[in-house]
């Protein structure tokens, strides 16, 4: 305990009288936590852009078409195998989803929002729960629910009427639907969202020419809540066992084959490994310059009767502080930056995500200064005073 | 009772041309309120033998025993503590923790011997304003001269009362009028303290103020001069 208090005592004093030095070492410390805390927030935000509705499903499994290597849009499933499914045993709803792409028409000349239109059941699995106004009244009305993110890029409100435009065919065809409900954020392939009535989303969907004469509703995957959500692998079997030509996904399973979610999860969370190894560097280069710097003076510490262990937790006490200052530094401009970044920009600030950041960029100071803490031990006193012959 | 006392120390390096022997089979004592040079050409072995007395080299053979306590005998660690509380030390050059003020840099061998309280910060006051430095208690190493930074860890190498006090050519850097002023006032302390203290110098000169002269060359003891008209007669010869 009096060894630490002296060490303690000897690097707060060293960083007060070099204060500038050490804290250009912090601004740095600052600079690596922005970018590590950037880099994971818009690895969340566009992991989130892209898994955000099918996270938040209510259900447990998704039913794909056989073979379609749990791509949504690749699935097509008829709605006899959906009369079936609702047969299989120990489950307790079953919801058509179809997805498609739609351009909402916004005020002003050829203004308009991307967005993904998908079709759900009303009442059933797969239909958002509103945070505002009410659920879909029927399979076939002219209703909207509206994703929170479509509200935040527009200026409609709810009991609004909206336009979508879609190509079918070759027409571009503008349809319109009341805003009934509005739920919170539930992005679909990195866009916002507009969930329609199953039997509205066939009609209004962008169509080819050949399904434009192709009377039979399709959907691309059914989603399915079972009744003891422990039994879920027993209720995937059985439905694969006893449903032709389908195969089933958990929601995580379905997340992880979304287009492109994988490659660019990885590519993130590489560039944020990296930056964190550059950090170890930086922290490791500095620290161990600053003890080759005062190679004399930790030799008089040390002729003078200071333990190893009193220069070993200073140098530990010191890294640690002026990594803690510069995390602080970072996290504090990093909110600072947030504050003017638009909504269509993907950043998203989870807390989970930004403490296992702010827990590594702690400890890369520590592991960045352990080569300098190793040698400011193993100085010695005799040759560090010139005092060897 | 000597505060001090070696018994035939021997130093040697094993190199190229064969063994060296950098410390020949030294005895000596010193006692306490004794203020002792050490002096002899380049090479002779002072240093070396300086670092064993201090705790910081570990002889071939031979005894080095402080206040009766046999360094030998000791491990790593108690020779880390006795350097602490036994031995007090300066040295050449860069002697002060730049980022303590001089009074700092004085507590800090209180603060490493858990004797830091009231009565020691006072005593760290007096023994800076004793050295003529009252006014320079919050100025840091850079802010000083050389002779100050001396006299600083000269207070430093006392305030813990130490039985040993071992000065590694403390005026090296200093001009004649301050080196002077530095070694006497040294002298002075370390009677009036009752300390042993053991100067090393190539600085003939300075043996003016000692009580005895210790003559090292090619790593022995060879002439141990006491009287007082021998070391003036030392002293004087080089200036």
């Amino acid at each position: 305990m009096k060894k630490m208090s002296i060490a303690a005592y000897l690097a707060v004093k060293e960083i007060w009288k070099f204060r500038g030095r050490f804290l250009l070492v912090s601004l740095v410390i600052g600079l690596i936590t922005l970018l590590v805390l950037f880099i994971a927030a818009l690895g969340e935000g566009l992991g989130n852009g892209n898994r955000e509705y099918l996270s938040k499903l209510d259900g447990e499994l998704i039913v794909y078409q056989a073979k379609s290597d749990f791509l949504i849009p690749a699935s097509r499933l008829d709605l006899n195998r959906f009369s079936e499914i609702k047969n299989v045993e120990g489950i307790s709803d079953v919801g058509l989803l179809g997805t498609a792409n739609s351009q909402l028409l916004l005020s002003g000349d050829d203004n308009f929002l991307k967005t993904a239109l998908l079709g759900v059941e009303p009442g059933h699995v797969g239909e958002p729960k509103v945070i505002e106004g009410s659920q879909l009244s029927a399979a076939d009305a002219d209703e909207v629910i509206l994703d929170r993110n479509v509200i935040l890029r527009s200026n409609i409100q709810l009991g609004d009427t909206i336009t979508i435009r879609v190509t079918q065919g070759t027409e571009d065809q503008v349809f319109t639907l009341k805003v009934v409900g509005i739920t919170d954020g539930q992005q679909y392939a990195l866009q916002p969202s507009l969930f329609v009535p199953f039997f509205t989303w066939d009609r209004i969907r962008p169509k080819s020419q050949a399904e434009i004469n192709f009377s039979d509703p399709v959907a691309n995957v059914f989603i399915v809540k079972v009744d003891q959500p422990e039994n879920v692998e027993i209720i995937r079997d059985r439905i694969e066992e006893k449903i032709e030509n389908v195969e089933t996904a958990t929601r995580k399973e379905a997340i992880q084959a979304l287009p492109g979610y994988s490659a660019q999860q990885s590519t993130l969370n590489t560039q944020g490994g990296f930056t964190l190894f550059i950090g170890i560097l930086v922290i490791g280069g500095f620290f161990q310059i600053q003890v080759l710097q005062k190679i004399s003076q930790i030799g008089v510490l040390k002729a003078i009767g200071s333990a190893n262990s009193v220069v070993a937790w200073a140098s530990i006490i010191q890294i640690t502080l002026i990594t803690m200052i510069g995390v602080a530094i970072g996290a504090g401009l990093t909110f600072l930056f947030s504050l003017f970044f638009p909504p269509q920009v993907p950043i998203v600030f989870n807390g989970t995500t930004t403490a296992i950041a702010i827990i590594a960029l702690l400890l890369i100071g520590p592991l960045g200064g352990l080569v300098s803490i190793r040698y400011a031990v193993r100085i010695e006193p005799l040759k560090a005073l010139g005092l060897s012959s | 009772m000597n505060a001090l006392e070696t018994k035939s120390v021997i130093k040697t390096y094993q190199s190229d041309s064969g063994v060296i022997s950098a410390v020949d089979d030294v005895s000596l004592n010193v006692a306490s309120g004794e203020f002792v040079a050490l002096v002899g050409p380049s090479g002779s072995g002072k240093t070396t033998m300086l670092s064993i007395l201090a705790a910081l080299l570990k002889p071939t053979s031979g005894q080095v025993l402080i206040d009766g306590v046999d360094l030998s005998s000791l491990d790593d660690f108690q020779r880390v503590n006795m350097r602490r509380e036994k031995i007090g030390f300066t040295f050449q050059a860069n002697n002060l923790v730049p980022y303590l003020s001089a009074v700092e840099n004085v507590e800090l061998m209180l603060r490493l011997n858990n004797k830091l309280d009231k009565a020691g910060k006072l005593r760290a006051r007096e023994l800076l304003a004793r050295l003529g430095l009252g006014e320079r208690l919050n100025n840091y190493p850079g802010q000083m001269s050389g002779g100050q930074q001396q006299r600083v860890a000269i207070a430093r190498a006392l305030i813990h009362n130490p039985s040993l006090v071992l000065a590694d050519e403390p005026t090296a850097s200093l001009d004649t009028e301050r080196a002077y002023q530095v070694v006497e006032t040294f002298a002075s302390l370390i009677h009036e303290q009752n300390r042993a203290g053991i100067m090393v110098t190539h600085d003939l000169r300075m043996c003016e103020f000692v009580d005895r002269v210790l003559i090292m060359e090619d790593g022995k003891l060879t002439k141990i001069l006491k009287d007082r008209a021998d070391i003036r007669k030392l002293s004087s010869a080089r200036n």
